[in-house]
């Protein structure tokens, strides 16, 4: 059985073009804010959508991101409630692609089966786990697998052709390149120094490999389309939250319409790239 | 090697039973393997192992003395109490001790920028001297509300030369500034080596970190084997992270004899909400690196702690005391605040020394179980730091104004 993450990029292969993946963190500003921002990322033109589960101390996250997360814990965003937004969204939307991205405590407090159990059954796609490396892969990669949920995991600069094989190794679903070494949201992506990295890796996997950290433009956007099978935008998307909000943090109007429209320009370049 | 020994942890994943491990970022991944391979080399050197000691002992002034506090027994009228005399090494607390180890490690692996994380100080100034001392780069994460209620250790690091970042994130505290920490080691990898303070974070940290501490234990076990003839009965430690509680504790862990209680920060009192007492209100959870007991509410988000003293302000604890604890070799019991700052003045007026507020815990703990033990029992404080830089803490505290 191929999974709605398989189908997607076998699509996007189809088409000649790559995707464009767009993190949001769940809940961020508020719930009813962000279920408008998730229903219409997939018209605007997000062709597989990421969402952070909310963590008190998301360390391999920049200020952007990190503010987001605050926000969303601050309006009472529990993974209980991430899940019950996923599941209502998978109600509406059967094809668009959704993957979970956040750290391992939540999950593991919430129960680590029982977390795997219930986003199968909210239509949660696949997971990305940041501070679980393969080493602990029995922790939850294993039984996601087992599960039938994809597990995406990030190869960086460091992972050197020693280490790739292990990195490669239960990953299913895609790889995520991360561009830089550092956190999200802070340096800017170089897509020439990240084509030689993507030949490199080809070299040990046929999975579809979405690049992301640093990508914040159309322009830069562009240029990983042209090299990835993917470009992930995080931190620019969220700033686009955080600009739209008033003194007391409550979204002021334009803020729904805005994040869509950075989207749009996004996924239009991402779509032109290559023509 | 003793088959049934509790010394030879962790395994080859960095495990003690169910916790430690490693946590992190693939980014620092290969550079976590590459530091394990480094120290499971330098362990193995002789030349590395009598450069660690000389440093001890010239630099650092080890051993600290094992020093009967006559007139603190007499008052608390039970166990005869020893203090183990960490605050006199360079630098005023076992900060340095780990320090050194891993400044020589940092150089035998060729890297040239050091950053740290501190609470209360003691570690970054530990951290700001070794640099200095070894010509390292340096910077050393705080958090703002350590920076204010540390003032004088935040002046010596700059005048070691240290680069101090404050840290805005958060509970503004030493959680926050490890994240930092982290952030930074993830961005500049392939330059820095990250001077963890103590035994937490990811394998090899834990068990390298208690490996530099242990010289602590194997000074007290020998110098109390020569006072008094046998083996110490009681020993008690503060914990933040667990480092001078591990570094005492961990060569008696096959003393069967030997009671080991960690004590750890209650804050306003442990069922108000404000404390940092991972083990004794906490659940396992993972946090910078290792599963280990950990300060989280109901949805796993990690719960901000709260603690006089800053070197205590830790929502976790390091992975081997979860495990000593789950497998009942380590009591664990808490001081107040307020308990804090009464043994604080206790031994000022007592025996002359004046305590951080760290091991103030130890000693708050000890005149509570002191009294109701016998006369010939022995007990060890692990007297880890001086209270010179908590001064303006506790005059806060009194109503003093300085
Ligand atoms: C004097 C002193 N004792 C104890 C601690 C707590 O750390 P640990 O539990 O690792 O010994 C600190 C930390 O800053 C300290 O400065």
């Amino acid at each position: 059985m191929t999974t709605r993450i398989e189908q997607r990029f076998a699509a996007l292969r189809a088409e000649g073009r790559a995707g464009l993946v767009t993190f949001l963190v769940a809940g961020d500003p508020d719930i009813p804010t962000f279920e408008r921002l998730l229903d219409g990322l997939p018209a605007a033109g997000a062709d597989l959508i990421e969402i952070g589960m909310p963590f008190s101390d998301p360390m391999a996250d920049g200020p952007v991101i990190q503010a987001g997360n605050l926000r969303a814990l601050a309006h009472g965003v529990t993974l209980a409630r991430t899940l019950e937004i996923v599941r209502r969204f998978r109600g509406r939307d059967q094809t668009t692609p959704l993957v979970l991205m956040g750290y391992y405590n939540p999950i593991w407090a919430y129960g680590r089966l029982r977390f795997l159990d219930e986003a199968v059954s909210a239509g949660v796609d696949g997971l990305i786990v940041v501070d679980l490396p393969p080493e602990e892969d029995e922790e939850l990669c294993l039984p996601a697998l087992e599960r039938g949920l994809d597990f995406v995991r990030l190869a960086t600069p460091t992972t050197d052709a020693r280490r790739l094989p292990t990195v490669l190794r239960n990953v299913r679903g895609f790889l995520y390149y991360v561009s830089l070494t550092g956190i999200t949201g802070v340096k800017e992506a170089a897509a020439e120094q990240v084509a030689p990295q993507l030949d490199r890796i080809r070299k040990h996997t046929d999975l579809p490999i979405a690049v992301g950290f640093g990508i914040k433009t159309p322009e830069q956007a562009a240029a990983i389309a042209r090299i990835a099978d993917a470009a992930v935008v995080g931190s620019a998307l969220v700033a686009e939250v955080a600009a739209h909000l008033d003194s007391e943090g409550k979204p002021r109007g334009g803020l729904v319409a805005a994040v869509h429209d950075k989207v749009r320009a996004l996924a239009h370049a991402v779509r032109e790239a290559r023509r | 090697m003793l088959a049934n020994s509790l010394r030879t942890g962790p395994d080859e994943r960095g495990r003690f039973g169910l916790y430690g491990g490693r946590f992190v970022a693939e980014t620092l991944m290969p550079c976590i393997l590459e530091l394990e391979a480094a120290y499971e080399e330098a362990k193995r050197d002789p030349a590395f192992q009598a450069e660690f000691d000389s440093f001890l002992a010239d630099y650092v002034g080890r051993p600290s003395p094992l020093y009967f506090a006559e007139r603190l027994t007499a008052e608390l009228g039970g166990a005869k109490i020893y203090l183990k005399r960490d605050e006199l090494n360079h630098t005023g607390a076992h900060k340095i001790n780990n320090c050194i180890g891993q400044i020589l490690l940092a150089r035998r692996m060729g890297k040239k920028r050091i950053i740290a994380e501190t609470g209360a100080g003691q570690h970054g100034v530990a951290t700001a001297t070794v640099c200095a001392r070894f010509g390292l780069d340096c910077v050393i994460y705080m958090g703002e509300r350590d920076i204010e209620r540390q003032q004088p250790n935040v002046f010596r690091m700059r005048l070691l030369g240290a680069e101090v970042r404050p840290v805005r994130s958060g509970s503004r505290t030493l959680k926050d500034a490890m994240n930092e920490a982290l952030r930074d080691w993830v961005t500049n990898v392939e330059t820095t080596f990250y001077l963890i303070g103590s035994v937490a974070g990811p394998h090899p940290y834990p068990a390298m970190v208690r490996d530099f501490q242990s010289v602590i234990g194997r000074e007290a076990k020998a110098q109390m084997l020569e006072k008094e003839g046998r083996l110490p009965d009681v020993l008690v430690a503060a914990v933040g992270g667990g480092s001078n509680a591990m570094g005492l504790f961990h060569p008696f862990l096959d003393d069967g004899s030997v009671r080991l209680i960690a004590v750890e920060a209650a804050g306003e009192g442990l069922d108000t909400g404000l404390h940092a007492a991972a083990m004794l209100r906490g659940r396992p959870g993972i946090l910078h690196g290792s599963r280990s007991y950990l300060l989280q509410d109901e949805d796993g988000q990690v719960i901000e702690p709260h603690s006089i003293s800053a070197g205590l302000d830790y929502p976790g604890i390091g992975p081997e005391h979860s495990w000593l604890k789950d497998i009942g070799r380590l009591e664990v019991t808490a001081a107040t605040d307020r308990e804090a700052l009464d043994a604080f003045r206790l031994l000022a007026r007592l025996e002359g020394i004046l305590p951080a507020l760290e091991p103030a815990h130890a000693l708050a703990a000890t005149a509570k179980l002191a009294p109701g033990l016998s006369k010939d029992t022995l007990l060890v404080v692990n007297l880890c730091g001086r209270g010179d830089k908590d001064i303006y803490t506790v005059a806060r505290h009194l109503g003093v104004e300085l």
